[in-house]
């Protein structure tokens, strides 16, 4: 198996690699092997209708609807301040540009007030929209707010460098070929840049369906309306229901595994296309 | 350097004026409202009642207990993860084996699982209902709402970030430089010390910098494992918590922005560092500049 590093000039394989595996165990492994055991205490049939209970559901359809239409959200304006970051020149594009990522950055905990506050009733935003009858705060689409937030640097971030790369020519050959600018960025530019922007909706899309701390202070959290599936989980096990938080959480952590699969399977198609290394 | 992108001075990728006024007008406005002014809020809801009281809120004995854990945090997760990532990498990177794919794959795990879940997790295998909680019970060891289950769940979520940086840099700069070393005569810690670090001490930061961001920052997997212990096992992020839900507005914003302050430094020291890379990686020879 491990026959060609016999003759490596390199020292440290054994160490290195046993040191990775040891600790990739015991932090990742192990733990998470525990929702897969304590899932297994439930029956199938109990098992089903921990994770099927209308409060559930209603979290799963919130939760991955709110990060979908965010991920969409994002897919459009990501790759508008992408094109604007590398195509054009304006004012404070640096700053710009190092606070896309505020988001990585920026505790969910401070985002989650900072935007309850924003959006509530006497903020900045919340009082410009009060008179209209459009309440954000304390309702669902506050939810989709925090996930905007939040998912916004995976599309730019995954865009910008292709977008970066891309060879002027390809467009000129396009306009000397009598396509117009439109044409050009949708025949051309488009299909280059498509495995990126699915990249970034999905790592976006993954995070956010999964996202605590900036959601649940500007979501209200009532049951059924505007109630979030990792919140269901904390409930569960305030109430010691651990069988039943673990259950949800096996629902949840399949889906994060198939994303992350999926997410895999389009960096190395990207890479492809591009001949890019995987970053 | 020029003040226009090299896109600008060609017709056909250039836009008409109209078009790219709409196109920056609408991301500039996007990119204002939803992440300017989060920002912003948090800074004039902190000052809001003056900079005596914003003193007061941020010196107050639970919010000093709470950053004491929160550097503690920090500085037991980032060496660990530090050492894993250069450990990982120099494995992944300078050998060849059978699965390859896979533990790059697993390693990125962390990322893709709900911070909740991830605090989940380390309920099950330590509190007292969990595989190993009754014997740290029985020996007098809480693992679980105590500090050790904050340090645990900043671990797990910090995990993939030092060697998600240092696999594809290692990646890209090959092995011919090591080969190199090791035929003179180097041994394997003079290769790394002499030959490997000065390559990757730039790329080695940047993890370490979004590493601890995180690690300072996180709320969801701390708070599902900390029991929320005034003065005890409280972090910034959880502190922020405590003082909103008691309607300490402005205390949890002057706290809030402590936070923020770090997450402008990182993204500050991100930058510099990233600029680095940039300048590394466009030089002739990697060697030249760092011996």
């Amino acid at each position: 198996m491990f026959t060609n590093n016999k003759n490596s000039i390199f020292p440290g394989f054994g160490l290195s690699l046993g040191y990775t595996l040891v600790y990739l165990s015991i932090i990742v492994l192990v733990p998470l092997s525990a929702v897969v055991l304590k899932t297994t205490s439930l029956s199938l049939p109990s098992f089903i209708a921990a994770v099927t209970t209308p409060r559930v559901l209603a979290s799963f359809q919130l939760s991955f609807g709110m990060a979908l239409l965010a991920g969409l959200i994002n897919l459009f304006f990501g790759l508008l301040l992408a094109w604007a970051l590398v195509r054009y020149t304006f004012f404070g594009k640096n700053v710009v540009d190092a606070l896309i990522d505020l988001p990585f950055a920026l505790p969910t905990a401070v985002t989650g007030i900072a935007l309850a506050a924003l959006y509530s009733k006497n903020g900045w935003i919340g009082k410009q929209l009060e008179p209209l009858g459009i309440n954000i705060a304390f309702t669902p689409w506050g939810i989709l707010v925090a996930l905007i937030f939040i998912g916004l640097p995976f599309v730019v971030r995954t865009v910008q460098p292709i977008l970066e790369e891309i060879e002027l020519e390809l467009e000129e050959a396009a306009a000397s070929l009598g396509a117009s600018r439109w044409q050009s960025f949708t025949k051309v530019v488009l299909p280059i840049l498509l495995p990126a922007l699915l990249t970034g909706f999905a790592l976006a899309f993954a995070r956010a369906v999964g996202e605590y701390g900036s959601v649940i202070f500007i979501a209200g959290n009532i049951p059924m309306v505007s109630e979030i599936t990792p919140l269901i989980i904390i409930t569960k096990l305030e109430q010691y229901d651990y069988a039943g938080a673990t259950a949800i959480a096996l629902v949840m952590l399949i889906i994060s595994l198939l994303l992350l699969l999926a997410i895999n399977g389009l960096q190395a198609w990207s890479a492809k296309q591009t001949g890019r290394t995987r970053q | 350097m020029s003040l226009t992108t090299r896109f600008e001075r060609s017709a056909a990728t250039s836009e008409p004026a109209l078009i790219k006024a709409l196109i920056l007008c609408l991301s500039l406005s996007f990119f204002g409202v939803f992440l300017l002014l989060p920002l912003l809020s948090v800074f004039t809801e902190a000052l809001h009642k003056g900079v005596i009281y914003y003193f007061n809120a941020i010196t107050e004995p639970d919010t000093w207990s709470a950053m004491q854990l929160t550097l503690l945090a920090a500085a037991i997760a980032v060496p660990l993860n530090l050492i894993f990532g250069v450990a990982a990498s120099w494995a992944i990177t300078k050998f060849d084996f059978v699965g390859k794919h896979l533990l790059i794959t697993l390693i990125d795990l962390p990322f893709s699982v709900s911070p909740v879940i991830a605090g989940l997790i380390f309920v099950l295998v330590f509190g007292a209902q969990g595989w190993f909680g009754s014997w740290f019970l029985d020996n007098d060891l809480q693992i679980i709402f105590a500090v050790p289950g904050i340090v645990l769940a900043t671990i797990f979520v910090t995990f993939p970030f030092v060697a998600r940086e240092l696999i594809p840099l290692m990646e890209a700069q090959g092995r011919e430089e090591e080969e190199a070393a090791a035929v003179l005569g180097a041994n394997g810690w003079q290769t790394f010390w002499y030959v490997t670090l000065p390559n990757i001490k730039w790329g080695l930061l940047y993890g370490v910098i979004l590493c601890n961001a995180r690690a300072m920052g996180e709320f969801g997997a701390v708070s599902v494992v900390s029991g929320h212990i005034r003065g005890y096992t409280n972090t910034i992020p959880l502190q922020v918590e405590i003082l909103y839900n008691e309607y300490n507005y402005v205390a949890a914003f002057a706290v809030a922005s402590l936070l923020a302050l770090l997450a402008l430094l990182t993204l500050i020291a991100k930058s510099y560092v990233e600029w680095r890379l940039k300048k590394e990686t466009n030089a002739p020879s990697a060697i030249e500049g760092t011996i």
